[in-house]
């Protein structure tokens, strides 16, 4: 067993990097991540990513919603204190639209960003370290697992000896990032 | 990919991912200059004016201000519907444009988003202050209360108060999901130090993951889909608060679709206002071309022809509808006291923005400059129109009266505006104001078409 748990490819261009992906999942290397400065169309397909179900919950939480208000506000009109307001009858359905909607966008919006960070681990931490400064500035990295030691720097800089990446370095889990 | 060949680069010079982030995050890095410190001591003053103002208005009582028992609602709900208007635009920018795949919001976004969320607190200030015992502001939300009642649902009043904190609170989820990959960048931009900290704290330890990149885009495309009825749903309910009354002049199903389009021109005047200041104070003349602004002003000649549509459809249904109410009150509004006001807003909102058909002009900065005040000073016109001068003449001939704003209520538009302009000027100190991770995503597409014009004229 080696002393680092993955090796890390830097690229400065989304293009060879994706080559680079393709190449390395042909020759059935295990890629842990790919972490770009924005997002890379292809990538998700390259990795064979499964889609996300966030809109299904945001969906479901954003129908939660509007059952939850309407019959909120029938209940109040209806049965807690029935009250004629402009001659209209106590259960005036058509006037409850609207709030209705409005509960509806405000539960799938926030649940859908609340699903974002809870399945992405996104969290207010100030003892997070990024794995390098410059992903978020312009460099595009893949990180490749050592496999148990099989997998080498040196092997991964000969399957890409064309593709030319800008740095191959070996690495340890040891930030957060 | 298809290019249209007509198409300008929206983004200028030739730029390495590098140099985008460099040159959007300078002014965070760097000591501001002579003219920022200037900004906000002018803005802040006017906002400490109006933070006074509000003060004694909420000691003293609504009594401060000069309406009446006729006119009930003046300068404050006309300012309020004004601010929420203006806080249209950036939503509909990220929001319907996103949809829409328009490239050029890329760069303009984020400074619209924090103009709504800004626009949006400066609108939410007046019903607060409105309510005169603004300590019973709780009382506008259905909560269970020893009297057993609730609030009345049928009201549209009571949707606003839905309508306008679900807005706010979708604008800040939007616009806090898009900052959080760019103030990773500000995060991994700063050496050790308080600062870093602190942004690393706000950058909820973003990564830059394959995977987060996925799950953040199709967020914010979903939050896309839901935010674009609920822009239009909030200044159709804001306009309900008039057309459901039975008014002449108010009562009117021409009112939603007429709302909206009024608010999405003013949104895009400030917008304009803001941006066309801060490329040239910033120095982001590269991202913030002159094709966007371009783009912009097309938006306004669309917004600002259905405004101007549907003024007419209003004339034209007075005299057509054959009621006598209505079209005493039209003519009050063009030839009555106040005609001045209903002039002023016909001058600004309809022919000026029709100047705009003109390219030299829609390409001009200073004319547009000039003109998105204008249109500032217009739109705040027509909701004062629609507002004061149809209430000023009551059904009673012996109701009838003038109305006379106070000190007291100038200094609360002094004073939203100061609160505005001061969030502003300290937000593009503090986050980027354009959105480094989209416009890096479209720096390939836009170098080729640079190189592409090149091309054409060798």
């Amino acid at each position: 067993m080696s002393n680092h748990d993955y090796i890390v490819v830097y690229f400065d261009d989304e293009v060879p990097m994706k080559q680079a992906l393709v190449r390395l999942t042909e020759k059935k290397e295990r890629i842990i991540d790919v972490r770009t400065p924005f997002p890379v169309h292809g990538v998700d397909r390259i990795l064979g990513m499964k889609k996300t179900r966030i809109p299904i919950g945001g969906f479901i939480l954003g129908l939660l919603g509007a059952v939850l208000i309407f019959v909120f506000m029938s209940w109040c009109f209806v049965v807690s204190y029935p009250l004629i307001i402009g001659g209209k009858p106590y259960f005036a359905a058509p006037s409850f639209i609207p709030n209705t909607f409005e509960i509806t966008v405000l539960f799938a919006g926030v649940s859908m960003a609340f699903a974002f960070l809870i399945r992405s681990k996104l969290k207010p931490d100030i003892r997070f370290r990024p794995l390098d400064e410059k992903i978020t500035d312009n460099m595009f990295v893949i990180l490749v697992d050592v496999n148990g030691g099989n997998t080498t720097a040196e092997k991964i800089r000969e399957i890409l000896s064309d593709i030319k990446p800008v740095e191959i370095r070996e690495s340890e889990v040891k930030n957060n990032g | 990919m298809y290019q249209s060949p007509i198409r300008k680069p929206l983004i200028e010079g030739k730029k390495t991912y590098r140099d985008i982030s460099d040159q959007i995050l300078a002014p965070m890095i760097n000591r501001p200059k002579k003219s920022w410190y200037l900004g906000i001591l002018i803005s802040g003053s006017a906002m400490i004016f109006g933070l006074a103002m509000m003060a004694w208005t909420v000691w003293q009582g609504i009594g401060t201000w000069g309406e009446n028992r006729t006119v009930g609602w003046a300068f404050e709900i006309t300012t309020f519907v004004w601010w929420i208007g203006i806080g249209h635009a950036g939503t509909f920018i990220s929001a319907i444009l996103l949809l829409f795949r328009q490239r050029w919001r890329n760069s303009i976004n984020r400074s619209a988003e924090a103009m709504t969320i800004f626009a949006v607190i400066c609108a939410a200030l007046f019903p607060f202050i409105h309510l005169g015992r603004p300590l019973l502001t709780f009382f506008i939300f259905p909560y269970p209360t020893t009297r057993g009642i609730w609030v009345n649902f049928n009201s549209p009043l009571v949707w606003d108060v839905f309508a306008i904190s679900t807005y706010f609170t979708i604008s800040l989820i939007f616009w806090y999901v898009g900052l959080m990959p760019d103030i990773a960048t500000l995060r991994d931009k700063l050496s050790r130090g308080f600062k870093k900290t602190v942004y690393n704290f706000l950058s909820f330890s973003w990564k830059g993951s394959a995977r987060d990149w996925h799950r953040h885009e199709v967020t914010s495309i979903m939050l896309a889909a839901i935010a674009t009825p609920l822009v239009l749903s909030v200044h159709s309910i804001v306009s309900t608060d008039f057309a459901d009354s039975i008014l002449p002049g108010w009562h009117s199903t021409i009112f939603p679709p007429y709302f909206v389009a009024g608010a999405i021109f003013s949104g895009f005047a400030m917008v304009l206002t803001l941006l066309i200041i801060a490329r040239k104070t910033m120095g982001l003349e590269d991202f913030i071309t002159v094709e966007h602004i371009e783009s912009m002003n097309k938006i306004l000649i669309a917004t600002g022809s259905i405004v101007a549509l549907a003024y007419i459809a209003e004339t034209f249904m007075s005299f057509y509808s054959g009621v006598e109410y209505e079209h005493a009150n039209l003519m009050n509004r063009m030839t009555g006291p106040y005609r001045w006001a209903y002039w002023i807003m016909i001058g600004c909102n309809v022919v000026s923005a029709q100047l705009l058909w003109i390219k030299k002009l829609r390409t001009n900065l200073m004319f547009t400059f000039f003109l998105s005040i204008v249109i500032n000073i217009g739109m705040w016109f027509e909701r004062f129109v629609i507002i004061v001068v149809t209430l000023h003449r009551d059904f009673l001939t012996s109701s009838w009266t003038m109305y006379k704003p106070t000190i007291v209520e100038y200094g609360l538009i002094i004073g939203t505006l100061g609160i505005f302009f001061t969030a502003f000027l300290l937000f593009i100190r503090t986050f980027p104001v354009i959105s480094i991770f989209e416009v890096k995503s479209i720096l390939k597409v836009e170098t080729a078409a640079q190189s592409n014009k090149n091309i054409r004229h060798e």
